[in-house]
């Protein structure tokens, strides 16, 4: 039998290659973050309202790679809405959401979120209080979290020194086997931090990480904020001005879901505006 | 290491004494079919009412262990599961049905005057078939209920009343005469089964072999998936699952591979059980068989893959012997046991023997 070459037909609505693929827009632009342009995450013009009420107007906020960045803000100003903004689990009414260049936020589920880089520690400390502390930094180290490579998984020697090597940073090394419900407040909040190591996220959220912790241990959070700095890009969210003024080098302050005043915290605690949102008149 | 020496003791002591405890169980449990092959008159004969009791006992274990599987682990509480042992049961009676009607029909379709086989019974006159249907019927009803269940996040009491309402759904299909599996009646009068007579000493005795060998499987199988990874993330999700998407795990496929692998041991579960008991009718699925199997998991302890199965024995044990002793009481004893142990034994009956063993 002879095979007939078909001959090239070109089809005048094929549209591949021309799609926003193809130019640089939206995921599919590349797997994994890009933020070659400096800029790790960018919130714009951000809506999110509840039954009517306002969370954030029209929010606009822009973090550096490497930033250690401070929001502060009364009770009721949308920094804990943002954060749900940010790892998807409230979506904005309107607005864009990009982690790095090419992710898009407000498209991706929590998990995929999570998956890309972003490590959240919730306001109330958050740890699998059945398992021990070594358990709970297995189960946030970085690696295929399916169902099939759950079934086998096995440590292997260099992520048991990474285990190790967290254990020692969040001075835990003594509990490790302990279950984490029997931890103080204080280690709980030192276990999250953990978690969020293990997880080796690009930008990381802490939502309060000092409420409850002794001085001894908001003194070492403080040093251990900054050496994380660089490496990573942190938003931390707290009302304790004393932590806030050890490690920020950049404070943006909220008030009724808009940003209100940013810059170094003296300038910011010296706007006329700050002081009467927070002293009021 | 500076731990009281009693304590450290007891701590090694543990495995072990557990390990012998569960070998001596299962000699007792192959023993006993081999007693009951020995003739009537001897001292040692184990009658077939005690073996069908115990077996069908062994059966309701297995479903207890699949409930602690998602109850005690991934924190979904099941009030349904009596549907998939249910459904289990049936595709195993269609080949008796099968096997006792020959070339002809099943009594119950000639008394409706149906003169053939409705299509989603071809084929059901071979074994094989049948074993799939076993797996497949509760294994495809558990995925798909469970996919679209776990996509939209329902979680705590509302799954809990969905899976009754499923449970009590397939109990008015089933009975319909018009869906055709015999209607409240279900189905009996079982004579052979792989061509031997279902009562023969030597068929119960392999039947209740069958149903060890699935229980000792299934216990194993759990210990495996308990001490491994998958394991630690379906406790971690029972404890806190916002924190676990927040890890980068996607709940919904680990929920879904344990709610179907639960549902498939209770089917085969329920395939064992209708040949030893001789009969199963839409009265299995009914919403207060799922209730009580919630009650032999909280009642051994969940959470723990021994509990349910201690749970599951005493329960049907006390009732075996009280419907016979104080027949009208039996319900009032549930609900006292069931009280006292809420009140006095949170973890369950296992709770009582970890105590001491724990530091």
């Amino acid at each position: 039998m002879k095979v007939v070459p078909t001959p090239e037909v070109i089809d005048p609505i094929d549209t591949r290659g021309s799609g926003r693929d193809a130019i640089g827009l939206g995921r599919a632009a590349g797997e994994g973050l890009d933020a070659r342009h400096g800029t790790i995450l960018s919130l714009e013009d951000i809506n999110v309202s509840f039954d009517g009420f306002k969370a954030l107007t029209d929010l606009s906020l822009y973090i550096g790679v490497g930033e250690l960045r401070c929001v502060i803000g009364p009770n009721g100003a949308g920094k804990t809405t943002m954060m749900d903004v940010i790892t998807g689990k409230t979506r904005p009414d309107s607005g864009s959401a990009w982690f790095g260049d090419t992710l898009d936020l407000t498209r991706m589920s929590e998990v995929e979120i999570a998956q890309s880089g972003i490590g959240r520690k919730f306001q109330k400390p958050t740890v699998f209080e059945a398992l021990s502390v070594f358990e709970n930094l297995e189960l946030a180290q970085k690696t295929d979290k399916s169902v099939w490579a759950s079934l086998k998984a096995k440590l292997n020697g260099e992520q048991r020194e990474r285990i190790d090597e967290v254990l020692a940073t969040i001075r835990l090394e003594a509990s490790r086997n302990r279950p984490a419900g029997l931890l103080s407040h204080g280690q709980k909040q030192f276990l999250e931090i953990g978690m969020l190591l293990m997880q080796d996220p690009q930008l990381l959220l802490l939502d309060e990480p000092v409420a409850g912790m002794t001085d001894a241990e908001t003194e070492f959070t403080a040093e251990l904020f900054k050496s994380l700095a660089r490496k990573h890009s942190l938003m931390v969210v707290e009302h304790d001005m004393g932590f806030v003024g050890t490690i920020a080098d950049h404070v943006t302050v909220l008030h009724q879901g808009q940003v209100l005043a940013e810059g170094s915290l003296e300038t910011v605690q010296n706007d006329e505006r700050v002081i009467e949102v927070y002293l009021g008149r | 290491m500076n731990q009281p020496l009693t304590l450290t003791a007891a701590q090694k002591a543990g495995p072990k004494l557990t390990a012998v405890a569960l070998g001596a169980v299962l000699a007792v449990l192959i023993a006993m079919p081999l007693l009951h092959l020995l003739p009537a008159d001897h001292a040692l004969h184990v009658s077939a009412y005690s073996l069908t009791l115990v077996g069908k006992i062994l059966c309701y274990a297995i479903v207890a262990l699949a409930l602690d599987l998602v109850w005690g682990y991934a924190g979904l509480l099941s009030l349904g599961h009596g549907l998939f042992f249910a459904l289990g049961g049936y595709a195993m009676g269609m080949y008796l049905m099968r096997q006792s009607a020959g070339d002809g029909l099943p009594a119950f379709m000639s008394f409706l005057a149906w003169t053939e086989l409705p299509w989603y019974w071809y084929g059901t006159s071979s074994f094989l078939w049948a074993m799939c249907l076993v797996v497949l019927a509760p294994g495809l009803l558990a995925f798909v209920f469970g996919f679209f269940a776990f996509r939209s996040r329902i979680k705590g009491v509302y799954f809990s009343i969905m899976t009754q309402a499923l449970t009590f759904a397939g109990m008015l299909l089933f009975f319909r005469n018009e869906t055709g599996f015999g209607g409240n009646n279900g189905f009996t009068d079982f004579r052979t089964i792989l061509g031997f007579p279902i009562a023969a000493p030597g068929t119960r005795a392999m039947l209740f072999l069958a149903t060890v060998a699935l229980l000792a499987g299934s216990l194993l199988l759990g210990w495996k998936l308990a001490r491994s990874k998958f394991g630690r993330v379906l406790t971690a999700l029972r404890d806190a699952e916002n924190r676990l998407m927040f890890c980068g795990y996607d709940p919904r496929g680990y929920k879904l591979f344990i709610w179907t692998l639960s549902a498939v041991l209770c089917g085969l579960a329920g395939a064992l059980y209708v040949p030893q008991v001789g009969i199963i009718n839409p009265s299995e699925m009914a919403p207060t068989q799922s209730i009580e199997a919630a009650v032999w998991v909280a009642l051994g302890g969940r959470g723990t893959l021994i509990g349910p199965l201690l749970g599951a024995g005493i329960v049907n044990g006390m009732k075996s012997w009280f419907t016979v002793a104080f027949p009208e009481y039996w319900l009032f004893a549930l609900g006292a046991l069931f009280i006292i142990v809420t009140l006095f034994l949170p973890k369950g009956v296992i709770g009582l023997v970890r105590r001491r063993g724990e530091p």
